[in-house]
């Protein structure tokens, strides 16, 4: 006897599951199929294709009338399931009618998520969901506006779409980069720069706050920050819910979603359901290939037949053209897990595997994905690569026959393969090079200027030094920054520079970066170049800097901290000093000692209770000493004419303006002046990085000299007749010391390296002078703050426990 | 939620590459949170000489103590490079956005006293 089989939803998944059926046994069941949706089953993953007007609906429809008369199922499209009863096996129609079934499938797929903003049931706000969403989109054209909330896949599908058709639109994420869950930030780098190419506005880290209207019509959609973006039409697209309402009402195990077995039976034995509306071992699935193998075993089970559903790893590609994206399996770090990446700046090519026992457990890829299907493979099959393990990045081609080493696949490089993208220069070029006696780096580079330009080839040139030469040619081991780049700093600063690099992930990938997020050595220094030379593109990154930066205080040996607050030009009041006394008081302050560079020092105050502290000395006028930045510090004084009778000017005026004008600027190392107000020289202006001496006729001041670990008197940068000049030099210095020294060099050493007469001949240009103090002077209006009332104001949580099991204990 | 575990908080309290401590009556747990967004919990003093490692530089799948710069895997808290030593790790884990340590392992952290 047919059985009758109703199926709730007609989906891709449901739509598949009655594919197989059919094929396997036409005349099982006698089939009724609900739609809410008032049409048969379509390819949903096409919509996008649909919307940049790649496609057409008809193209996209999987299921036509024909199909489903040729299979006998009635088709009642448009209509709803109201009610189940489990016990007496039948449904409910909306219109009353009551239909028996003998197996019943869900198949109700998911529900987009709306966040609940204020808003967020005006006119003009959608989902990307369906054909309406898609042909609501398309209605949009370049003379409107679209935001779309989600740098998910479906949100950047959206928003290429509408782009293609010109319409303006801007993508709001909220995590640090585009499809977070799929790309790694090296990847997420790579998409957003090419979808700015496609003139999308990429907005990350953007907080949604209010959707405004007029008349009951979407207007703008505001931010957290305050940024208002208008729109005629704001997609959502941050994710789907299981639409689970139906089975729930049935009283069918529900969880996320439906809850189903390894048959795709729910928890009634005559129930199955698939699709996204399933959870399955605790997962939920939106992408299409777990799906047609759930709809493949639901047809064995329907059939009696044994069949398991299996979770596999999954992969992802972008549809959106121009944008070659993939990714697949797990590629988060972790013990035993290696990176093996691969960047071409040139091309912009990402790719990254990672590997576990010798096994790829995961992709991603950027750029290039012709061989993604073949590292798919490798990850679903799970073999062991050690064989060709060194060549494994460059795909299938460069596999097979003997193992391959670095050095032989360059020797296999035909005489016209491009080594040097920049100039141009391949390897016939530069094996001539050598034959006519370029017999090392800096020889090839002279004479080719292959790896001259960007500098990323310089290994690949190295190596066919070593295979044109053989044993003669040993390659260098060069002072690299770490072991993340064979650069030195001062190649990665000069590229930062020249080639514009504004984020720590364009760093790491137009560089060639060997690790996928750096390490505790390169990204201070990354995060301090780029906030240096990019003072307004660039987000300081508190991760990225060490605890005593992140913190305002110093890290003491048992992780107290010490709280130095600034007292210009070593002056304090009496107001200032009894405010430091309360506090000391207050917090329980160990230590209190008075440091070398004229102000006091609080030790050992606890670390959550610094936010406390600084507000206590902050209302007393009193701001961060900077006393654990590589920043500047101090600027010590001697009392001067106004009191000494040997003071020719007044030091500590000038002191205090140095003070007033350097203070809160970040440096490649801590900064230390000093004025002393005659050449008996009582504040030691001669061993700081910068000291001024008064002197009857003007100031004399000097530069790069240490009381560290070396001890150096400065040299003279200058003899200037006012307090402006002054304050215009040592300003000059500051910046020019900022734009080019090394990270952690202090002055002294970076003027042994660029020499004093260089500097002189930079600061002593009164063009050069102007645009260094020019560019001093706006990265200070952005960077010139007291930390401790910002960090008191807006991160005081950071600094408490995120839980206290303490208390609980004390019970 | 299986109430062998207990939630201390959202993944978000914790900032990417960083950490947040966890205290407890014989002293503080440090849970991590990496630019990956995976979580570890581990004691938060250095075996060298006690620096607090949930203030130092998270990269990769390791941590970096502030005080000496000896660097520590993050799952298994063994010492990276020439460096010996080895600091305890916890069981965490994430659910849906919160961060959950083993219900066993603080109630252990508790009965201290």
């Amino acid at each position: 006897m047919t059985m009758k089989l109703i199926v709730i939803g007609a989906g891709m998944a449901s739509g598949r599951a009655l594919e197989h059926l059919f094929d396997a046994d036409p005349d099982a069941y006698d089939v009724t199929l609900f739609n809410a949706e008032p049409r048969g089953n379509y390819n949903r993953i096409m919509l996008s294709p649909v919307l940049s007007g790649e496609k057409t609906y008809d193209e996209i429809l999987t299921h036509d009338d024909a199909w489903y008369e040729e299979n006998g199922v009635t088709c009642r499209f448009g209509e709803k399931i109201v009610a189940i009863d489990r016990d007496a096996k039948t449904v409910t129609a909306d219109n009353g009618d009551v239909l028996p079934y003998d197996k019943l499938l869900f198949g109700t797929g998911s529900n987009p998520f709306m966040i609940p903003l204020p808003g967020h049931d005006l006119e003009g706000v959608i989902a990307y969901r369906d054909l309406e969403d898609t042909e609501r989109m398309m209605s949009m054209g370049p003379d409107n506006k679209v935001v779309v909330i989600g740098g998910g896949l479906l949100g950047l599908e959206a928003a290429a779409g509408m782009a293609a058709r010109g319409v303006n639109v801007t993508v709001v994420h909220i995590m640090g980069h585009l499809m977070e869950r799929q790309l790694d930030e090296a990847a997420g780098y790579l998409l957003r720069k090419a979808l700015m190419d496609k003139n999308i506005t990429v907005k990350c880290s953007a907080n949604s706050k209010e959707i405004v209207g007029e008349n009951g019509q979407v207007k703008a959609l505001m931010l957290d920050d305050g940024t208002e973006l208008p729109c005629d039409l704001l997609v959502m697209a941050v994710g789907i819910r299981p639409n689970v309402k139906l089975a729930q009402d049935a009283g069918l195990a529900v969880g996320k979603g439906i809850h189903v077995d390894d048959q795709m039976l729910t928890s009634d034995e005559n129930v199955l359901a698939v699709g996204e509306c399933v959870e399955h071992n605790g997962a939920l699935f939106g992408l299409v290939a777990p799906l047609y193998d759930q709809a493949k075993v639901v047809a064995k089970t329907l059939l009696g037949e044994d069949a398991a559903f299996v979770q596999k790893s999954l992969s992802t590609k972008l549809k959106v053209t121009g944008c070659d994206l993939f990714s697949a399996g797990d590629f988060a770090d972790g013990e035993g897990r290696e990176d093996i990446v691969f960047r071409d700046p040139a091309r912009g090519v990402y790719k990254r595997l990672v590997l576990e026992e010798n096994k790829v457990v995961g992709a991603v890829f950027y750029g290039d994905t012709a061989d993604s299907n073949w590292f798919f493979g490798l990850i679903q099959s799970g073999e062991d690569v050690s064989e060709m393990r060194d060549t494994l990045i460059f795909g299938p081609a460069y596999q097979g026959g003997a193992a391959l080493d670095p050095m032989a696949a360059v020797a296999a490089l035909p005489d016209d393969a491009e080594i040097c993208g920049c100039n141009g220069v391949s390897k016939g070029d530069i094996v001539a090079a050598i034959n006519g006696g370029a017999t090392d780096l800096a020889a090839v580079r002279a004479t080719t200027k292959a790896s001259g330009s960007c500098g990323t080839c310089t290994g690949l040139v190295e190596q066919v030094l070593g295979v044109t030469l053989g044993d003669d040619f040993v390659i260098p081991a060069a002072a690299s920054m770490c072991g993340c780049t064979d650069l030195t700093h001062e190649d990665v600063r000069r590229m930062i520079k020249s080639r514009e690099l504004k984020s720590m992930q364009a760093v790491f990938q137009e560089l060639g970066w060997k690790t996928s997020c750096g390490c505790h050595v390169c990204r201070p220094a990354l995060n301090f170049y780029l906030l240096a030379d990019w003072p307004v593109e660039y987000q300081d990154d508190p991760q990225s800097r060490f605890i005593n930066e992140r913190k305002h205080a110093n890290i003491q040996k048992d992780g107290t901290y010490s709280v130095v607050p600034r007292m210009w030009g070593g002056m304090t009041t009496p107001k200032e000093l009894r405010a430091i006394a309360d506090a000391a008081e207050k917090y329980n302050v160990p230590t209190v000692h008075v440091t070398g560079g004229q102000r006091i020092d609080l030790l050992g105050v606890r670390g959550e209770d610094l936010p406390a502290i600084w507000r206590d000395l902050n209302a007393a006028g009193m701001v961060s000493g900077h006393a654990y930045a590589k920043g500047l510090r101090t600027v010590k004084t001697c009392v001067g004419k106004d009191h000494c009778r040997f003071g020719t000017q007044d030091s500590t005026g000038l002191g205090i303006q140095i003070e007033k004008k350097l203070w809160g600027s970040w440096t490649p190392h801590k900064v230390k002046l000093a004025v002393s107000g005659c050449p008996r020289n009582c504040a030691e202006a001669t061993c700081k990085d910068i000291g001024v001496v008064c002197v009857d006729s003007g100031y004399q001041i000097g530069v790069a000299g240490a009381a560290g670990m070396d001890v150096k008197e400065t040299e003279r940068l200058a003899d200037v007749a006012t307090e402006e000049e002054a304050l215009e030099y040592i300003t000059a210095f500051m910046q020019l010391y900022r734009e080019n020294a090394k990270y952690l060099d202090r002055p002294y050493k970076w003027v042994a390296k660029v020499g004093l007469d260089w500097v002189k001949e930079q600061v002593f240009d009164e063009a050069t002078r102007t645009g260094l103090i020019a560019r001093f002077e706006f990265s200070q209006s952005i960077y010139q703050k007291d930390p401790w009332a910002e960090e008191a104001k807006k991160a005081e949580e950071k600094y408490e426990p995120i839980a206290d099991f303490k208390l609980e204990a004390a019970e | 939620m299986s109430s062998d575990w207990i939630d201390i908080g959202a993944l978000e309290d914790i900032p990417a590459r960083g950490a947040r401590v966890v205290k407890t009556a014989m002293g503080c747990v440090a849970v991590f949170r990496t630019g990956a967004d995976e979580v570890f919990a581990l004691e938060n003093s250095c075996p060298h000489k006690g620096g607090p490692l949930s203030e130092g530089i998270v990269h990769g799948n390791k941590v970096t103590c502030p005080l000496h710069n000896w660097v520590f895997s993050l799952e298994t808290g063994e010492a990276q490079g020439a460096d010996e030593g080895t600091v305890p790790t916890y069981p965490a884990r994430i659910d849906s956005g919160r961060v959950l340590l083993e219900h066993s392992f603080l109630q252990s952290r508790m009965a201290a006293e």
